[in-house]
């Protein structure tokens, strides 16, 4: 008997779930059947097993709604708001007695017949707006077939899973080390991906779609718009997105506390929205996806924004730090001020959110696993945040460095950049015994892991490597090891509490061979290794000053092309993303052009034939001209932080870089407008160079090369020109002449003193129109 | 049915652990260190996939440091709260069946003794006394908190 009520009840947890979207969009849509049958199938399911299990109530209840349910799909009734409404309401009573059965507790005492009554046609239900339909919600959910199985079995078999790794991991030791067999070895290079695909599935068997998070949220936000008066339509992406399942339980707190923030201050009143020229509806955009081992969920809303300024005066009050250093606050950290603990520019104290509890809990739940919160605010434009988590709990890229012989792990996410201490933009000082690091004209902290951990390094400091961590709240600091030696995915286990004591590590881990190693915990590593954090963070925006103003990096949009190449544009460029059906890209007047709306824009980006259905392509502006380029999907938002590998050529791609670890090719933007805009594109303000007009090899070949370095050509108008290129031996003009590349016909020189240029050494005539470009001071 | 116990040697003296809350007996051969740790935490070491926690049972009852550098130790390991450790001993003896329930060792012990006592049953070999486990573990600290 208890196995049949564990299972009814697992069933109607199940049926809950799936049912959270369906209602409101039935809501919002009384008329579309499949969801008033997939609504009445629920409660017809529940009303006939409660009967077989004696449990009055919820029969009562099920059996009321399934009535007034069979009257709607009869036709005899409409779904309206008050029934809507009382059906919900039902709905949530049965949640509750459902959870009491499992939880073994008797029901909530209480009275039902109100509940019931308010199904009665014509009943006084609580008046309460319509949510919005939903998008992205459109399918009805159909359960693949599934079977339970406890966590306790799926991670026995997943340690089990590292064992086999770990011993074949030996075995190949072994195999190496002895000659063997070629079919031995064929053997073993079977067993190993046999081993590895079983890896991964057994991985996978601990992910969960991100859907089971989502699916909950309509009806979150459908009930806080009624209590509230506000109207929101919530905008789902990304449920497909799978991640961890404890991963998805550690996220839920968080993101419900977001998304509550976000309807309550973030959207204002239909009227107040009118008033500041918005849409009456809010928009609540939640979006999951996955850019490389990390799993973005981006939460934004097109509400009044985060006041930055009120929250410097909250902080001011609140006696954070004085008015002196509040100034020297960046936007950026302004708003990361609502992460603060008792911190809220919430006028009065709402039951929903407001009391200044929330943010700094958030921040630290979603740390603890790993991840990050990021904010970004426009005052009376709407607030976006970001939890960026890592795809798991327990498989952690990290570092492996050692010190005096003994290897330990850091995890990668706190790495911010590795750098030589006796490298060139370097440089180490004491004061009082205390590290001070340069690096390219930022202050560092800086702590010599031997030091913390009591062990003697035998590679002299200026000797040692330098690996800059940042920590989550936005400090820095460099730890000194001796050296580096490897990126691996480790599988980090907890260490044993006198192990956690000492406040240094985070877990433990088996590397391939089979030996236990440390996980360091890099906010453990700066507090033993008393690092001052806050003070240090505000001091050291004094040293980066203009120093770093040449080392910052370019923010890039990384993105993966038609043909599947990883590439990056610079994000200043482009202007928006657009999708247009592939049929308003044709081919006209010589190059490719695509239709958006009324205009027609050059088309780059394609590398063959466009295909069917929708292409999406960035609009890039150069401030007079535009230009599509179409891609297939956005990666990430990313920074080119490593150097640059220039294309030996001009061309679309400039250069390739590694961005997030991964090399990139840089889309020259430039080069796009160049060749696709062409002429029309050029500016006043440019520099101008004078071809002769008659000359039909300069403006055919030479042309578009002077033109792609930033010149406006002129032809033989009376116009003063900054530069003029000219055939050997033909005329120039005097006052002119000192400003003149002459090109030659032969390869060879003719004489020392000939300073032409051969007219096909482009790498020549490229380096003389910059030098000529920089000569004129502009 | 009376409790197994087994018998071990540690600082020169046998004693007995519930043989229920061994795991197994294992030889160690390379020890990881693990720096800042309390003393009586004399590394990590793998039994296969996991990883454990030694235990220096001479440090944890301050009766002298056990000499790990001649290679491979006997140790016992014993799981708790879901860590497994491994207890570095000087021997492991036999498993033997208590004769009577642990009782209070009347006597004045040495105070690290004291600490990890349960008490004392007969056995067919004579009176031993029965290890803490956790006592054990949680080392001289321990006390204090």
């Amino acid at each position: 008997m208890d196995d049949l009520i564990a299972d009814f009840v697992a069933e109607c947890r199940e049926m809950l779930e799936a049912l959270g979207g369906e209602i409101v969009a039935w809501e919002a849509e009384p008329d579309d059947r499949s969801r008033l049958d997939s609504i009445f199938r629920f409660v017809h399911t529940v009303k006939g097993n409660c009967g077989f299990f004696e449990f009055p109530r919820l029969e009562a209840l099920s059996h009321a709604a399934e009535d007034a349910l069979a009257d709607v799909r009869a036709g005899r009734r409409d779904a309206d708001g008050p029934l809507v409404s009382a059906v919900l309401a039902i709905i949530d009573r049965i949640g509750e007695m459902i959870a009491a059965i499992e939880a073994g507790e008797e029901f909530p005492a209480g009275d039902d017949s109100a509940l019931i009554a308010a199904l009665a046609p014509g009943a006084e239900g609580p008046a309460i707006p319509h949510a919005a339909p939903l998008e992205g919600q459109g399918r009805t959910a159909t359960a693949p077939r599934t079977i339970r199985l406890s966590v306790e079995l799926l991670d026995r078999v997943m340690s089990t899973v590292s064992d086999m790794v770990l011993a074949r991991n030996e075995l190949a030791r072994r195999l190496r080390e002895s000659p063997t067999d070629v079919s031995v070895d064929g053997a073993f290079e079977r067993l190993s991906s046999i081993i590895a695909e079983m890896r991964d599935a057994i991985t996978r068997t601990r992910m969960q779609r991100i859907e089971n998070l989502f699916v909950g949220l309509p009806r979150m936000v459908r009930d806080l718009t009624a209590e509230l008066g506000k109207q929101v339509l919530i905008d789902i992406e990304g449920g497909d997105v799978e991640l961890d399942r404890e991963m998805i339980e550690m996220i839920r707190d968080p993101l419900t506390h977001i998304i509550r923030n976000a309807v309550d201050h973030g959207i204002e009143l239909p009227a107040d929205r009118l008033k500041s020229g918005k849409r009456e509806i809010g928009i609540l955009h939640v979006s999951a996806r996955q850019s490389g081992n990390q799993i973005l969920i981006d939460i934004h809303d097109d509400g009044r924004g985060i006041d930055g300024k009120r929250l410097v005066e909250k902080a001011i009050g609140a006696g954070l730090f004085g008015k002196d250093e509040a100034n020297a606050l960046s936007d950026r950290e302004r708003l990361a001020l609502i992460f603060e603990a008792g911190l809220s520019t919430a006028n009065q104290v709402t039951a929903i959110s407001g009391r200044g509890v929330g943010m700094d809990v958030v921040r630290s739940n979603i740390e603890r696993i790993g991840g990050i919160v990021e904010v970004d605010s426009r005052l009376g434009e709407g607030t976006r945040m970001t939890l960026r988590v890592p795809l798991t709990l327990t498989i952690i890229p990290a570092l492996t460095v050692s010190i005096a012989g003994q290897h330990f792990a850091i995890p990668r996410s706190a790495i911010e950049e590795i750098v030589r201490a006796n490298g060139d933009a370097v440089t180490l000082e004491r004061l009082g015994g205390a590290g001070v690091a340069t690096i390219r004209g930022r202050r560092v902290p800086q702590v010599s892991l031997a030091d913390i951990l009591g062990l003697e390094s035998e590679i002299p400091e200026r000797d040692r490597t330098l690996i800059v961590l940042r920590l989550s709240g936005g400090d820095v600091y460099a730890l000194s090891v001796d050296r580096i030696h490897d990126h691996e995915e480790l599988v980090v286990k907890p260490a044993a509490p006198a192990v956690m004591a000492t406040g240094l590590y985070a877990g433990t881990t088996l590397a391939d061979d089979g030996s236990p190693i440390l996980l360091f915990d890099a906010s453990g590593l700066a507090e033993v290794g008393g690092v001052k954090l806050e003070a240090q963070e505000r001091a050291s925006r004094i040293a980066e000053g203009p120093a770093s103003e040449v080392s910052k990096s370019t923010a890039v949009l990384l993105f993966k092309g038609l043909d599947g190449g990883r590439r990056a544009l610079r994000l200043a460029v482009v202007d928006r993303i657009e999708e247009i059906a592939a049929s308003a890209i044709k081919e006209a007047a010589g190059q490719l052009r695509v239709q958006v709306g009324e205009a027609i824009l050059p088309l780059a980006g394609v590398p063959g034939a466009v295909g069917e259905g929708n292409v999406r392509l960035f609009r890039l502006n150069d401030g007079n001209h535009e230009l599509g380029y179409a891609f297939a999907e956005v990666l990430d938002f990313a920074v080119i932080d490593n150097d640059i590998i220039h294309a030996e050529r001009p061309g679309e791609v400039s250069g390739v870089s590694l961005i997030n670890g991964e090399p990139a090719e840089i889309v020259d933007a430039h080069w796009l407008f160049a060749n696709h805009v062409g002429v029309a594109s050029r500016g006043k303000g440019q520099l101008v160079c004078r071809l002769p007009s008659d000359d039909p090899w300069m403006q055919n070949m030479l042309r578009p090369i002077v033109e792609a370095a930033g010149y406006r050509v002129i032809g033989d108008v009376d116009e003063p020109a900054d530069l003029v290129i000219a055939s050997q031996g033909s005329d120039v003009s005097g006052d002119e002449a000192g400003q003149t590349i002459w090109l030659r016909s032969e390869a060879e020189a003719s004489g020392k003193k000939d300073s032409s240029i051969y007219r096909y050494d482009r790498a020549g005539l490229l380096m003389a129109l910059k030098s000529a470009g920089t000569g004129s001071g502009i | 049915m009376s409790e197994l116990l087994l018998v071990v040697t540690i600082a020169g003296e046998r004693v007995a652990l519930r043989s229920a809350a061994v795991e197994s007996v294992v030889e160690l051969d390379a020890l990881i260190p693990v720096p800042r740790a309390a003393p009586h935490v004399a590394g990590l070491s793998a039994l296969r996939s996991r990883v454990l926690t030694v235990i220096d049972c001479m440090r944890a009852l301050e009766l002298g440091v056990t000499d790990c550098s001649d290679g491979i130790r006997e140790a016992v390991v014993v799981e708790l709260d879901g860590h497994h450790y491994a207890l570095l001993v000087d021997l492991v003896e036999d498993v033997v069946e208590a004769m009577s329930e642990p009782s209070p060792v009347r006597a004045a012990m040495r105070p690290g003794w004291e600490r990890i006592s349960e008490g004392m049953v007969e056995t067919e070999t004579g009176p031993l006394l029965v290890v803490d486990v956790a006592g054990l573990i949680g080392g001289a600290e321990a006390k204090a908190a």
